[in-house]
């Protein structure tokens, strides 16, 4: 194995002691085929045991080592040494307030998630005696793509609309409302539709489609917006244009809430 | 959180996307190899004066033109949003009235044919 010593500067910050973070430089002997996560833990038992990150997995499936590489917000369990040149710069995900070093505070995500209902609400109740609901693979696949999210949040870290109105659902969560809309078995959508479908949810997003680029697990984020602004703007035209079509959504979607609570 | 009712802008702004997708590479193409004289046979001036003239034609002409011109002008608005440009009201009204004087002028000249 070839080693090679790299030059990492890391944005530290630590809430008792600093009043702004401030950047720290390490040389660290790493070998040629690690991840910065690697390098990261290098440091953290050689060099300098304050350092604070988080991580879990380190095969990109557990969403928690999100973090800005030289300014993209990367799993930095994905983001191979070789791939870069230079000094290497490492900072918390950008967007979320940073808690310390680069350890950032996810409760806005964690809020705006619980708001889309991100689960399935039956269509039709049935006893367990009546057996499983089932699906057809044909069914699974209209969901299965936005089901693969690991709620890593670099699509928050790269959206630009997220950066500029806090308020903004976001890609995730409202990809997340998509993939239950999108579930057979589901009967939620209009309950959903009550977040999806204001300013706050798809409304703010003009479809950038950084969330797509950056996602880890190929979920695509900004194909689900601009699905659900299609099904929202049908929804409009329905409750505005038809005469009798909201009060008919009005009965549907208090059917669904008595479902749910 | 009340529903939004951005469905009136994003609509006319989705359709107008597809037909400029669609349209808009082969009216340049077209209009360059005009330009060039090199008028393709079937797309004549008499022809396409005639095409004009008809009133499916000036529909679908009028269809081409005001959607393409809302579609831009709402693809514009967001790109001043994300440059940071927050005066949004004042950046849309601007350039919906742009696309919506455009439509009519289009419309009244489609009438005179």
């Amino acid at each position: 194995m070839k080693e090679r010593t790299i030059q990492l500067e890391v944005l530290r910050y630590n809430p008792d002691t600093d009043t702004e973070a401030r950047f720290q430089r390490y040389e660290v002997v790493c070998q040629e085929e690690w991840v910065v996560l690697d390098a990261l833990n290098k440091i953290k038992a050689d060099i300098d045991p304050t350092l604070n990150y988080r991580w879990s997995c380190h095969m990109a499936v557990c969403g928690s080592c999100g973090m800005m590489i030289n300014g993209e917000p990367k799993l930095s369990c994905h983001a191979f040494l070789r791939d870069y040149e230079g000094v290497i710069r490492v900072e918390p995900l950008a967007h979320f307030p940073v808690e310390r070093d680069l350890v950032t505070a996810p409760d806005d995500f964690m809020e705006k998630l619980k708001r889309v209902k991100p689960y399935v609400i039956p269509k039709e109740k049935k006893p367990i005696s009546e057996g499983e609901y089932k699906q057809t693979p044909a069914q699974l696949m209209k969901f299965r793509q936005y089901s693969m999210c690991i709620n890593c949040m670099l699509c928050y870290a790269a959206c630009p609309e997220y950066g500029l109105d806090p308020e903004f659902v976001g890609p995730a969560a409202l990809t997340l409302a998509h993939r239950y809309n999108q579930d057979s078995r589901d009967g939620g959508r209009l309950a959903r539709q009550e977040v999806v479908a204001t300013h706050e949810g798809v409304w703010t997003c003009t479809f950038v489609g950084a969330c797509s680029e950056v996602c880890p697990a190929h979920v695509d984020p900004a194909s689900a917006l601009q699905q659900m602004k299609i099904t929202s703007s049908i929804d409009w035209i329905v409750e505005h244009l038809i005469p009798g079509g909201k009060s008919a959504r009005d009965t549907v979607s208090r059917e669904d809430a008595g479902d749910i609570s | 959180m009340a529903k939004s009712h951005k469905p009136v802008v994003w609509f006319p702004f989705a359709a107008g996307g597809t037909v400029i997708a669609f349209f808009l590479p082969v009216i340049v193409v077209l209009t360059f190899m005009a330009a060039l004289g090199h008028v393709p046979a079937g797309l004549g001036y008499e022809r396409m004066h005639a095409f004009a003239g008809s009133g499916l034609g000036k529909l679908i002409i009028f269809g081409v033109v005001a959607l393409s011109l809302w579609s831009s002008a709402h693809r514009l608005r967001c790109t001043c949003y994300d440059f940071g440009l927050r005066a949004d009201t004042l950046v849309a009204t601007v350039l919906y009235i742009g696309a919506i004087a455009g439509s009519i002028l289009s419309a009244v000249y489609l009438m005179k044919i």
